[in-house]
């Protein structure tokens, strides 16, 4: 993820990732993957660019965007740290390593720390179902997650 | 002579610090001086014992686990490389109980070979279904498949060879076959763990499956949540592209079949086959309608194969080992194989790959050996978040198709999880619904609707608020999702929550706090 400054670099840079991905076949969702990987989120900037490169609408676009978990609309944290809150992390005490997480770091799912380190998520399986629970740091996975080991993950965010 | 060590790399492995001990297991070798080489397996599937170490020896392979970063050099010096005693000793990982009961076919690799080694692959009877079926005419591939009794993986079971055979017959300038890798029910891991261990199994079924319904370009469309599963299934393509495997001749022949993967963006509803089109095509991930059938307008309209990546990953030992002998396995019309995954609270959780018809009983007792807590087994949902809570009182239930059905459930990917008696059914009835809120893709009112409504309700019986009439309302309300959705997701949700409500009655009735304090 690079910071751009310019509303005009922006543009230009997704110009080129979208032009290097039109020809597949459906290739909005590879495109929006790239603009995440380059920005960090999917600036409103690029929504109109997309359309007009698709030959969709702007509303089109914004639609698909809005419509998947993954894609962002702001900038995220530095860190993303997924905690699995389905069946069978339930079942080995997932819940309560959710109220500890929120604790350690003081917001809720689907917010990110004041200071910018980490974004907390929930996430409906990693499919570690027989190690649960489960939890994800930037990709990184993580099983048979207890208090001791969330703390040495939120430990080592560099907050 | 150099010995082999294997270390797995499967997701669930390194969750459990698989990467620490294969760096330490490097470090070691090099300070000893030692002639080894570490191969990064998929896992054997037993995730208790993961990470999950072997070492090749004159007697077979010899498993140690779960082994730490912090044994190693113990292990070493107890003389593990040529397979001596230690705590952490396995014994011969093939006399492992919980293998050695298994039938694996689809996961004959699994565990085994070095996932990204073509040699590998070839050696343990790979591309040999292939071969096979190249230089059958398409019509056979199909019949063979139909023969073989397999049916849709992916939880709907819908006989596989018929589904191909629509395809086949069907025509157009360009067909597809996609392959569901959207595996988002919590409890199963099968896909992900053929896709990190065995990718080249999944390859040669796509393969075949173009071959027999003509279509010449593959999708595999699976989850943002699977990094490690996407990273080693593109590197497979890459080298069976590279081999010849993949491309405009596939082995040489006049067939051409290539292969690209796409992933999801974490919506649940794509694993629905229509919604995973719409998805695949850019388009947000609404059901859509049937008919028409994807079978005849799927990807872009054109006449497409949805398959589940263990319906595909069969077909190349259907194809090989021919279908009477896939047939010959199971019960009913549940035939061959099917790998159960075992999960949640449970001792021995895992991939346990078994022909039909084991009692759920025997499943989650004998061979998951009971709760990780150590407490009574209270339930178990079968199938993911859209299957039915299972009380002790069915646990003589075959693991059938027709027989979980006629018990109000479903088996869907193979899925359980099993949950202790600490577990509070209403919670769990309530999670589905609002699970299925949250995940409802919206374009139809019973699911859209039904399942805010259906929180609400569950709810109010858990506040002692009329519980009575609130219970025949939730249950009308099921009946509305159940007949009223378009697919699966609202359809099916009633399962967990009605199976909750019928076979838990006493979590429905709780005694309401603010009243009893009063």
């Amino acid at each position: 993820m690079t910071m751009r400054n310019s509303a005009g670099e922006i543009a230009q840079r997704s110009r080129d990732i979208i032009r290097d991905r039109k020809h597949l076949e459906g290739p909005m969702l590879p495109i929006l993957h790239a603009l995440q990987a380059e920005f960090g989120y999917i600036p409103d900037i690029v929504k109109p660019v997309i359309a007009d490169e698709l030959n969709l609408s702007r509303a089109e676009v914004h639609g698909v965007v809005t419509f998947y978990p993954e894609f962002r609309e702001h900038p995220g944290g530095r860190h993303v740290l997924k905690i699995c809150r389905a069946e069978a992390c339930q079942s080995v005490g997932c819940d309560n390593l959710a109220d500890r997480v929120r604790q350690l770091l003081g917001i809720d799912f689907h917010q990110t720390t004041p200071d910018g380190a980490v974004m907390l998520e929930p996430v409906y399986c990693l499919g570690l179902c027989a190690c649960g629970p489960a939890a994800m740091l930037d990709g990184e996975v993580y099983g048979r997650v207890d208090e001791h080991c969330l703390s040495e993950i939120v430990g080592r965010l560099g907050r | 002579m150099t010995v082999t060590i294997f270390v797995p790399r499967d997701a669930a492995s390194l969750a459990l610090g698989a990467e620490k001990v294969a760096a330490a297991i490097t470090s070691e070798i090099a300070a000893r001086s030692i002639d080894a080489r570490i191969v990064r397996n998929g896992s054997r599937g037993m995730f208790w014992l993961e990470p999950l170490v072997e070492v090749r020896t004159d007697h077979g392979r010899v498993a140690y686990g779960p082994v730490k970063a912090s044994d190693i050099k113990d292990l070493f010096d107890a003389g593990f490389l040529s397979g001596k005693a230690h705590p952490l000793c396995l014994g011969l990982t093939k006399e492992i109980p919980f293998l050695r009961q298994q039938t694996r076919l689809t996961f004959s690799r699994c565990g085994v070979t070095d996932p990204l080694s073509l040699d590998d692959y070839r050696h343990y009877q790979g591309l040999k279904g292939l071969e096979q079926a190249i230089a059958m005419p398409r019509a056979e591939i199909v019949a063979q498949v139909t023969e073989s009794g397999l049916r849709g993986r992916g939880g709907a079971g819908f006989p596989t060879g018929i589904k191909w055979k629509t395809v086949m017959e069907a025509v157009a300038p360009q067909k597809y076959i996609v392959c569901n890798a959207d595996e988002g029910d919590s409890a199963t891991f099968a896909d992900r763990m053929i896709m990190e261990g065995d990718p080249f199994v999944l390859i040669e079924g796509m393969v075949i499956a173009g071959f027999a319904t003509g279509a010449t370009r593959g999708y595999i469309y699976t989850r943002s949540e699977y990094p490690h599963a996407i990273a080693t299934m593109g590197q497979a393509i890459g080298i069976a592209r590279a081999a010849g495997i993949l491309g405009p001749s596939v082995l040489g022949s006049d067939h051409a079949f290539d292969i690209e993967i796409r992933a999801g963006a974490g919506a649940y509803v794509c694993g629905e086959e229509t919604a995973l089109l719409n998805s695949l095509e850019g388009k947000r991930g609404i059901v859509r309608a049937k008919p028409p059938l994807p079978a005849l307008q799927g990807f872009l309209g054109r006449p497409t194969v949805v398959n589940n990546v263990i319906s595909l990953a069969s077909i190349p030992v259907i194809m090989h080992r021919d279908a009477a002998f896939y047939r010959d396995f199971g019960m009913g019309r549940s035939r061959g194989t099917i790998p159960i995954q075992i999960a949640g609270n449970v001792k021995y959780g895992g991939l346990f790959e078994t022909a039909f018809g084991l009692s759920l009983g025997e499943i989650v007792d004998h061979i998951g050996g009971g709760t990780a807590t150590g407490r009574p087994v209270k339930a178990v949902q079968v199938g993911g978040p859209l299957g039915a809570y299972f009380p002790r009182a069915l646990f003589d239930t075959p693991f059938d198709y027709e027989a979980f059905a006629a018990k109000d459930g479903l088996i869907g990917h193979a899925g359980i999880t099993v949950f202790d008696d600490t577990v509070d059914m209403l919670k769990q009835a309530r999670f589905a619904m609002e699970f299925c809120a949250i995940e409802s893709c919206g374009k139809c009112t019973p699911c859209r609707i039904g399942s805010t409504r259906g929180v609400e309700t569950v709810d109010r019986i858990g506040r002692g608020i009329e519980p009575d009439k609130n219970k025949v309302l939730l249950a009308d309300l099921c009946n509305t999702m159940k007949f009223g959705s378009l697919c699966a997701l609202g359809g099916f949700i009633p399962y967990p929550v009605m199976s909750a409500m019928t076979h838990f009655p006493e979590d429905f009735s709780p005694v309401p706090l603010a009243e009893a304090a009063e």
